[in-house]
């Protein structure tokens, strides 16, 4: 049994607003799968005492002072935007058709 | 916008029971945003206020803003949750241009604070409002929509996004569903908005500014028929950028539901969106599209864990809490309900407060912020805190009438000065002369003047018509411009009339 189904790909694909062709999505079931696969063998050496953990160091509580550090200009902020208009990032439509 | 069958308010009320539920954001008032150190004030100039971290750009890294967390658990204290001992940030995955990062970085099944409440009073009654959970997130950008006719997002052309909002920290505070508000329901929202306003500011973490989005409200709205104990499906309207919006939503929520079901129509679960314009709400998104978010942990953070200790110092560092604070100084001054309720409506009891601490007698103040400064604040459409004089200033007013120096009268003409900006009270007297004739012997001159000039009057007065000394004293009034003290002048005309009382 596969790890990951072409239906569920599919679905994070439609999430994810990436157009995949039946193709694609043959493909990257594929190439998924075998991903989540050869990650499960870690849960094959995890031991029963081993807790599952979000994070690699048991380390809590790291903030930082409210003080506000130099921003980017805009020029710099915007240098690797696509497209810009009136010093904001310029974005395609949002909705499409059917919205 | 389809024109939609509503069904009376009185009659969908018969009929059902409102569920509410409520969600509101609100934007802290920290100077740095919630992962970076860039400002998170309002009103900057388009992407000004953002760096690699707020823009997601690759290699950065987030940091928690200890304020921010801070805030929060004052928040859910003052809420009277439960703060979590050990809890995560979580990463909400979506793909909206709003937020650069294709995530927002929120708490999911982990909030900081949970299971506390607010009681808040509608018509003198107490409702408790049960809060599920605070938890802290991040604020998106802002986009504008540009090509559609109507500036909105459907059928726009494209989008254009500003990044200074995202990243300021947010933190939501979530109802549990309230029951049984029945025919109040729309004011309860209403009050519970306007109480946890309250709180934010008396907490000093927002400056809670509905109009700049720095408070935000969803409200759910669901009916149930009545005789049953089924909720009906909800929906949640956004939007809702005012407290008298808050209200009619909820009202026309309930109107409009109540129409489609005694039609036998059913209620979709949805987005919707309230227009401040015609007090409508219209579809928005559906949530049957069903929303996955795909949450888990985030891995740039670590986790939250406030120490105890940490926490009760906080506890004990509470302000007193706006309701509590009320019933104290609806004490001290010897006021009515009706007189906290309407100066609590009008936003005037910090005012107020004030200005007593400024040495007026508590009637005295209310009588001024409620009488003719609420007058002026509503002919020029401001807040009353919005007004240009001071709590010091007005108790300075106060101090004159009660010495006798003005009357109420010329107390008008000196707040009116001082609106103006003709300077402080003392200032405006001196100038336009507004001092009472307390020179006694200047008022007897008048005085006989105006029983000369109103012999009729006067005669009418001796021969034991006491009550038509009015006519007299208005004439002493008008020859002394409003200066004289109308209470002496009085006197002093029965006596010359050789009337006693
Ligand atoms: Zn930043």
């Amino acid at each position: 049994m596969s790890a990951i189904t072409r239906d569920e790909v599919a679905h994070l694909a439609r999430l994810s607003r990436l157009a995949l062709s039946d193709d694609e999505l043959d493909h990257y079931a594929a190439q998924l799968d075998a991903i989540i696969v050869a990650v499960a063998k870690v849960s094959e050496v995890a031991a029963e005492d081993v807790p599952p953990s979000s994070h690699a160091l048991p380390i809590t509580n790291v903030y930082r002072p409210d003080q506000v550090r130099p921003s980017l200009t805009p020029q710099q902020a915007l240098s690797g935007a696509p497209a810009v208009e009136d010093d904001r990032f310029r974005v395609p439509r949002i909705l499409g058709e059917e919205a | 916008m389809s024109t939609e069958t509503l069904m009376a308010y009185d009659e969908a009320l018969e009929r059902f029971e409102p569920v509410l539920g409520m969600e509101v954001h609100v934007e802290l008032g920290t100077a740095s945003k919630m992962f970076c150190g860039c400002r998170a004030e309002f009103g900057g100039a388009p992407n000004t206020q953002v760096c690699p971290v707020c823009l997601a750009l690759p290699g950065s890294l987030p940091v928690a803003n200890e304020k921010a967390i801070e805030s929060t658990i004052r928040i859910g204290l003052a809420l009277n949750c439960s703060i979590a001992s050990w809890c995560r940030f979580a990463r909400k995955n979506y793909f909206y241009p709003d937020m650069p990062k294709n995530y927002q970085i929120s708490q999911y099944d982990e909030p900081l604070c949970t299971d506390g409440y607010l009681d808040v009073e509608v018509d003198g009654r107490i409702v408790r409002v049960e809060i599920e959970r605070v938890h802290l997130e991040e604020d998106t950008g802002k986009s504008t929509h540009v090509g559609g006719a109507t500036g909105r997002i459907q059928g726009a052309d494209h989008s254009i996004v500003d990044y200074n909002r995202a990243g300021i920290p947010l933190v939501e505070i979530v109802t549990r569903p309230i029951e049984g508000t029945d025919r109040l329901a729309p004011e309860i929202a209403r009050a519970y908005v306007a109480e946890l306003r309250e709180l934010m500011r008396a907490l000093g973490v927002s400056d809670v500014r509905m109009e700049e989005g720095s408070l935000r409200c969803d409200v759910n709205v669901s009916l149930m028929p009545r005789g049953t104990s089924t909720w009906g499906t909800r929906t949640e309207t956004k939007n809702v950028n005012s407290l008298r919006s808050v209200e009619r939503a909820v009202r026309h929520e309930i109107e409009r539901q109540g129409a489609i079901l005694a039609d036998g129509g059913r209620i979709i679960q949805e987005t919707r969106h309230f227009h401040e314009d015609t007090g409508a709400t219209t579809a928005g998104r559906s949530k049957e599209e069903a929303q996955d978010y795909r949450y888990f942990p985030e891995p740039d953070l670590v986790p939250i864990a406030p120490d105890p200790e940490w926490v009760e110092s906080l506890r004990s560092g509470l302000p007193e809490l706006p309701r509590v604070r009320r019933g104290r100084l609806q004490e001290e001054w010897g006021a009515s309900d009706l007189d906290m309720r309407s100066m609590h409506n009008a936003d005037a009891i910090d005012l107020v407060e004030a200005t007593v601490a400024a040495g007026a007698a508590p009637a005295d103040a209310r009588k001024w912020w409620m009488g003719e400064l609420a007058r002026r604040a509503n002919e020029a459409g401001s807040a009353l805190v919005e007004l240009a004089i001071t709590p010091v200033q007005v108790a300075r007013v106060c101090a004159m009438v009660a010495e006798g120096a003005v009357n109420d009268k010329l107390a008008r003409q000196v707040l009116e000065g001082v609106l103006a900006g003709e300077g402080g009270p003392d200032e405006v007297v001196e100038r336009r002369g507004l001092r009472v004739v307390s020179d006694e012997g200047e008022l007897s001159a008048i005085i006989d003047q105006v029983i000369a000039d109103n012999a009729a009057a006067a005669d009418k007065v001796r021969g034991g018509k006491v009550a038509a000394v009015g006519a007299l004293v208005g004439g002493v009034m008008k020859a002394s411009r409003g200066k004289a003290d109308a209470g002496r002048a009085r006197e002093l005309i029965l006596a010359k009339l050789g009337v006693s009382e």
